[in-house]
């Protein structure tokens, strides 16, 4: 996946640029990472997604400055309140506050979809260079593995083993969604390495006596580092959507922790849904604008990394 | 082609094997046993418990218990509600099949009526408005989750406008004939559209890049060459072989479309299949979830088998060997 030089000068279909401006002539002296970020920088919808996540981020991290509600505390003598000057959003139905809601929610949005990304990808790099590399038995019995957990639908897999366990915390709801989603990226890193495997400085460095640990980890995942990232980021994003979608149901992280899909789970209320567009419009907004952002970062990295990529 | 198809059906049986392995473990990991719940019971004898349990063979080897329990699935027994009061599981579930099988064809068929001509449209012009209007779409289709698009519509088109109804699938059960047709359509508006709208985005890129491939290759010049009217060369060279991935894609997105069923219909309060396993869950209700489990797995394999032996029927420039 290293952008050749020739690569780098070729045109961004979608923002047409000058195509032998100074920068390009110079490219040759510049290292294919930092081409990828000026081609990255370049690219105006991920440079606004980047600034739409840092401000959630921010504004999840700086949470207690921005208001002084406590997102868990009931007061059961304000249920479900319109909006007011001490609760800008009103209030749920057990009498909290939503606007505290909303900005501790985006906390657990973010910390699980990343720490489940990062699961699933530990998961998808090991098995998936293992795969790769190795190929023959190991590679069809690992493949086969996948297609038998591909053979359930996710969600329905993931809800099943939600209900083989007694209670379901943050760090363990994490899991299960990595054990269950982890398939799909593993065939796709193996599919990197197995094209990675037929070339020649793999050839050379295996003549010069060179591990398969240290292949795998000095010439394998350098080279897919890529597709790797760009993945990684599509799957936050993904996971992001997952995790709201089982506390929308009621089976995702459990109550009182405040996260946007809990939110939107009160407005399957239908006097909630009516009444109070305020309470359960915000988190889905939120909901969307992470995932949007991060899928424009996502597709802005694949352009960058692939140049020669024009799939939108 | 045939040896292929062979070998295909050769790998799909083990695949099947190892599935109702797979599902036998959950149960197995379940907790609890038939008796369930009546053990609170302090008139029941554990002996009598003990010996109805060795009569039902539960003390059995693991081996010995997936025989019986794959002898009885293939006699159409797929054991007992425990939470609707030891009703089969078999009639619960032919209950809500149809339900959300006409759900999911309303949904596909929105998805592929929409998404084909929009991707082909912004194929043939690339760049132009609707192709821009089609590619901001993709990423707002893909970006929304299909509950918070469907408390939106709810909010819109049943409550503010009250145009569609927002749960169900029948206002009452008097009308019939054609008027129940169309009131089932009715009822299956929104929660279609809903559980179509990320389906629809993806099909639509898929096709446009789809299209966009095969308007670059070589046959499609020459054909350009002989003096064929762009239309011809669309719709006589280009659909033909840019519709094809279009049936893996569906193979592969079947399990999606069950995944947003499950949490569509929870929108909608729609009695499907996805409400009824929603429902199981909540209650711990094992033999409903496993025979869910295993039900949908099924499927996923035998659409997995259909479309590839599908892809090579219609495409025989593939070698497969």
């Amino acid at each position: 996946m290293q952008p050749s030089p020739q690569g780098a000068t070729e045109i961004d279909p979608v923002s047409p640029q000058p195509p032998l401006d100074q920068n390009a002539r110079s490219s040759n002296s510049k290292s294919p990472f930092q081409l990828a970020l000026r081609r990255f920088l370049n690219n105006k919808l991920a440079v606004l997604g980047i600034v739409v996540l840092l401000t959630i981020i921010l504004a999840s991290i700086f949470a207690p400055l921005l208001t002084d509600l406590d997102p868990t505390k009931s007061d059961l003598m304000k249920i479900e309140n319109g909006p007011s000057s001490e609760h800008i959003l009103g209030t749920d139905g057990s009498g909290r506050d939503n606007f505290a809601r909303l900005l501790y929610g985006s906390r657990i949005s973010l910390i699980v979809g990343f720490s489940a990304m990062l699961f699933t990808l530990i998961i998808g790099v090991t098995l998936g260079s293992i795969s790769g590399y190795y190929g023959g038995k190991v590679d069809s019995l690992i493949m086969r593995f996948t297609d038998l957990v591909l053979a359930l639908p996710f969600l329905v897999l993931a809800l099943t083993i939600i209900a083989l366990v007694p209670t379901i915390t943050t760090a363990l709801f994490v899991c299960i969604i990595a054990l269950t989603i982890w398939p799909n990226l593993t065939r796709i890193i193996r599919g990197t390495f197995l094209s990675l495997r037929e070339q020649e400085f793999v050839l050379g460095a295996r003549a010069i006596g060179a591990s398969d640990f240290r292949i795998i980890f000095r010439h394998f995942i350098p080279n897919a580092i890529g597709p790797i990232i760009v993945n990684a980021t599509l799957m936050m994003a993904q996971m992001i959507i997952i995790e709201s979608g089982l506390s929308f149901i009621g089976m995702g992280i459990p109550q009182p922790t405040p996260t946007w899909g809990n939110m939107l789970s009160e407005a399957q209320n239908i006097r909630i849904l009516r009444n109070h567009p305020e309470a359960w419009i915000p988190p889905g907004l939120g909901i969307f604008l992470t995932v949007l952002s991060i899928n424009f970062i996502g597709d802005g990295l694949r352009d960058a990394f692939d140049p020669k990529s024009n799939k939108r | 082609m045939y040896k292929y198809i062979i070998r295909r059906i050769l790998v799909f049986i083990p695949m099947l094997f190892a599935l109702t392995v797979m599902v036998f473990a959950l149960a197995q990991a379940a907790p609890g046993d038939p008796f369930t719940g009546r053990m609170l019971d302090p008139t029941v004898n554990p002996e009598v418990y003990q010996q109805q349990r060795e009569a039902l063979g539960l003390n059995d080897p693991y081996p010995v218990q997936y025989m019986n329990w794959m002898k009885n699935i293939l006699q159409g027994d797929f054991g007992n509600s425990i939470y609707y009061n030891g009703r089969s599981v078999l009639e619960l579930i032919s209950q809500r099949f149809a339900n959300t099988l006409y759900l999911g064809l309303f949904s596909l068929t929105i998805t592929l009526v929409v998404s084909i001509p929009i991707g082909i449209y912004s194929a043939k012009k690339p760049y132009s408005i609707l192709d821009y209007a089609t590619t901001g779409f993709g990423f707002l289709g893909l970006a929304i989750p299909n509950f918070f698009f469907g408390l939106i519509a709810i909010y819109i088109f049943a409550i503010h406008f009250g145009w569609f109804p927002s749960q169900g699938t029948v206002s009452s059960n008097d009308v019939t004939g054609f008027a129940e047709l169309i009131d089932r359509l009715h009822h299956l508006v929104l929660p279609g559209i809903t559980l179509g709208l990320a389906g629809t985005a993806t099909y639509m890129r898929y096709m446009r890049s789809e299209v966009l491939d095969v308007l670059g290759s070589d046959y499609i010049r020459t054909a350009k060459a002989k003096g064929m009217s762009s239309n011809n060369v669309l719709y006589k060279h280009t659909l033909r072989n840019a519709l094809i991935p279009i049936i893996t894609l569906m193979g592969i997105e079947f399990g999606v479309l069950v995944s947003g069923a499950v949490i569509t219909e929870q929108v909608f309060n729609f009695p499907g299949l996805g409400t009824l396993f929603l429902q199981s869950i909540t209650n711990r209700d094992y033999p409903v979830i496993m025979s869910i489990n295993l039900l949908f797995g099924v499927f996923i394999l035998v659409g997995n088998l259909l479309a590839d032996i599908f892809y090579c029927v219609v495409d025989p420039r593939i070698r497969y060997d």
